[in-house]
């Protein structure tokens, strides 16, 4: 075999993802599930071995155990292989360093041992947060046409948004002249999706000046892109139509899940030409009962329904008891919901208990915000969680 | 102790109970419960009762077995030393490829001796039930056994084409008769069934086929257990939990729907996994039109009509209008818009276009079979 990889993806999974609050207590972002039965990681991952790309290198720092216990060999993804696959990368001692990672160019600045032992031509800088389906393929061939040295994925954001995001200022043949993080007036709705491909050899040199520059950050939005773009690197942006959603806040998350429903949905997790693999749930098929009322729903494996779910995603394992009702949430693995209780505009984590005519959350109409519940707690009976209410304790009402 | 045990399973046995079904598949990969094989129910009580190494006895047909397994990694038996291993007809230019159950033991010795576990639990794929394999063992050797079989009581005749009953002594558990197929049974008259579950020491079933070659025996049933009932000590371990034997189209539709009864789901799913073939399909789908009510619905269905009192397989799609009821839905099939079934099986890829109606009854459901389009 080739003793070499034409690509290595690096995905970012350290972040902490402290907007998902209650969420992200005892798990990295990337795990934090979604849509029924996947976690955040699972597209990046799909997009890598849908691209072709079979060595994945994935940075982790905040609360790994989960997410390095959901990646294990790599098997659900086909990327357990002889030669490449997935590797967890973690912040390790070294003879000279120890360090935590600083920030994304520093952390893959630590791996340079890892991507270097596959001698790649091109390194992919991926992030953990998003959801969308990409094939980096096709960005790698635009790289290559384009004999960039750096290509920016990039995607037209509304303009009023733009200044959350890296923008790219672009001339009409994609080549940018100016990379802007986070403008207050920005130029361009050209917005950077935290996706690049670098030619190695640069990714490697412009990293090593990064870390011997005592005055950078070691980011690669804040640093090292502006640092090439100054020394007159050809970079250019490549444009990404598609859906594709941070979801690092609460409502972000709540909406790319109710994205899914319906039967035109903006995002589409059923596509059998872009399978979106995970590691799958071992649970019977879900029963619906006879006095269930299902309605636009996405529900996994596992789950028992015998009340009301209406607008709302359920992963697996779920019970929804009789008389209950769930509507326009999202409910995490394994979370009961009892007799009589309601849910309403809420994103309850896995293992919680609902207790008896327990409210959770206000109608999304209401003007409160969405509810919140961390995994493994229990509501009492008859409790009630204002809209808008995070919690991540167990609660007795008031 | 179950470490101590191997695992033989015949996947073509009781082939010919559901002709419709295994048609184009051995009775192991037979679909049953939503997203499962048969083979998935024996194969699960093995790995839970700590058994690592399974040889799966094929005959024919067994293309679709082969691309369910795979490496065996779903059910935890991608092993460097055991695991599953696929034991296919061998049959030199003389032979024929076997026709008996004592002819196909023959052709696997080989496999038998080349184990080292001191237990053998050999199993066919025609029974769902959530059996402690490790418990058995423990009976077996408790007992001092030659043979132990597992029975099941029932009631209602067994509609196999070959089947044992057997009658142990209440007080020991010893058989004191074996009878083949027996015309004598009578709806609502108890009696045990055998289960097709037995154990034995792996020297004593190596010894017993050597010894059944020399003499020119064909039947393991007739030459080896009734023969010998007197002489050798068979034990029958009597299994009280839920069994579901399908022994024909009219068991197969009635097990199945067993499945809506909370209590039989809680006794073959509870506190334990069924290991299956994963094909990373999307949660199910529920769209506006949707009513369901007491059914089992699997990943990557999308339902936009009515379902009730009905089992879908992976992938099938019901579209606007349709009424399907008290049915059997398999794999990928696709039910188009204002179609109205009733006590339908169909097998996989099917494809029922809009404005269909059947119907079937109970004891006769409508079959459709595996890719036809209506």
């Amino acid at each position: 075999m080739l003793r070499k990889k034409e690509c290595v993806a690096m995905l970012l999974a350290g972040g902490q993802g402290s907007r998902l609050y209650a969420l992200t207590n005892n798990i990295a972002k990337p795990a934090v599930a979604f849509g029924a039965k996947y976690r955040i990681i699972d597209f990046p991952l799909s997009n890598c071995i849908n691209s072709g790309i079979d060595t994945v290198g994935v940075l982790t720092q905040y609360e790994p155990l989960e997410l390095n216990e959901y990646i294990g060999n790599g098997q659900p993804w086909d990327l357990d292989r002889a030669f490449g696959g997935v590797h967890i990368l973690s912040p390790y001692q070294g003879k000279k360093k120890q360090s935590w990672f600083e920030g994304t160019a520093n952390a893959i600045y630590q791996n340079l041992g890892f991507m270097k032992k596959y001698n790649p031509d091109y390194v992919l800088i991926l992030s953990g947060d998003h959801i969308y389906k990409m094939n980096y393929a096709a960005m790698l061939r635009a790289h290559k046409e384009t004999g960039a040295d750096c290509t920016i994925a990039a995607i037209e954001v509304p303009l009023k948004e733009a200044s959350r995001f890296g923008i790219l200022n672009t001339n009409p043949d994609g080549s940018i002249y100016q990379f802007e993080e986070k403008p207050k007036v920005p130029k361009s709705n050209l917005a950077s999706m935290g996706i690049y491909i670098f030619t190695a050899e640069k990714l490697y040199k412009y990293l090593e000046a990064d870390d011997a520059n005592p005055n950078s950050s070691k980011d690669f939005g804040k640093d090292v892109l502006p640092a090439m773009l100054n020394a007159g690197e050809r970079m250019f942006s490549y444009r990404f139509k598609g859906y594709w959603k941070d979801v690092g806040t609460i409502s972000s998350l709540w909406e790319s899940n109710m994205d899914l429903l319906g039967d035109a949905p903006s995002f589409d997790v059923g596509d059998a030409d872009w399978k979106i693999h995970s590691r799958n749930p071992l649970a019977p098929p879900e029963y619906i009962g006879e006095e269930a009322v299902v309605k636009n729903s996405m529900i996994a494996l596992g789950c028992e329904v015998e009340g009301t779910v209406v607008n709302s995603v359920l992963a697996s394992n779920v019970v929804v008891e009789r008389g209950a009702t769930v509507r326009d949430a999202v409910i995490m693995a394994g979370t009961v919901v009892k007799t009589g209780a309601v849910v309403e505009y809420s994103i309850v984590d896995e293992n919680v208990v609902i207790g008896d005519g327990a409210t959770v959350g206000e109608g999304k109409g209401a003007g409160a915000g969405i509810a919140v519940l961390g995994r493994n707690i229990t509501i009492a009976a008859g409790a009630k969680v204002k809209g808008g209410e995070i919690l991540d304790k167990d609660y007795k009402g008031e | 102790m179950a470490h101590s045990t191997v695992g033989v399973i015949f996947s073509n046995i009781h082939d010919e109970n559901i002709p419709e079904l295994s048609r184009h598949r051995t009775m192991a990969s037979v679909p049953f419960g939503g997203r499962y094989r048969l083979i998935d129910f024996a194969l699960s009580n093995m790995v839970n009762s700590g058994i690592t190494t399974v040889g799966i006895v094929t005959k024919n047909n067994y293309q679709s077995l082969i691309d369910h397994l795979g490496s065996g990694k779903e059910w935890d038996l991608a092993r460097k030393d055991g695991g599953i291993i696929l034991l296919p007809p061998y049959s030199d230019e003389t032979d024929r490829p076997y026709t008996t159950r004592l002819e196909a033991l023959m052709s696997i010795t080989g496999f038998l001796n080349h184990r080292r576990e001191d237990y053998v639990v050999v199993s066919d794929c025609d029974g769902i039930s959530h059996m402690d394999i490790a418990d058995i063992v423990r009976f077996h050797e408790e007992k001092g056994a030659d043979i132990t079989m597992v029975y099941h009581d029932e009631t209602k005749p067994c509609e196999s084409s070959y089947f044992i009953t057997l009658e142990p002594d209440p007080a020991t558990g010893r058989i004191r008769g074996l009878k083949i197929n027996p015309k004598d049974l009578k709806n609502g008259c108890g009696y045990h069934l055998y289960v097709n579950v037995m154990v034995m020491r792996r020297e004593f079933l190596i010894n017993t086929i050597q010894d059944a070659v020399t003499r020119g025996f064909s039947s393991f049933g007739r030459d080896i257990l009734a023969k010998n009932v007197d002489t050798l000590k068979i034990y029958g371990y009597a299994f009280e939990g839920f069994y579901a034997g399908v022994n024909s189209m009219q068991d197969y539709y009635e097990h199945s729907m067993q499945l809506l009864d909370k209590a039989v789901r809680d006794e073959i799913f509870g506190n334990r996994d069924i290991y299956t073939k994963v094909r990373d399909s999307a949660p199910s789908k529920y769209l506006d039109g949707a009513y369901v009510a007491n059914s089992l619905i699997s990943d990557g269905c999308v339902v936009e009509g009515t379902v009730e009192n009905c089992i879908l397989f992976r992938g099938v799609k019901v579209g606007k209008g349709s009424v399907v009821k008290n049915s059997i839905i398999m794999q990928d099939t696709v039910i188009g818009e204002n179609v109205t079934l009733d006590c339908v099986i169909t097998d996989k890829n099917v494809v029922i276009r809009d404005r269909h109606s059947l119907a079937g009854c109970p004891e006769l459901p409508y079959f459709i079979s595996k890719g036809r389009m209506l």
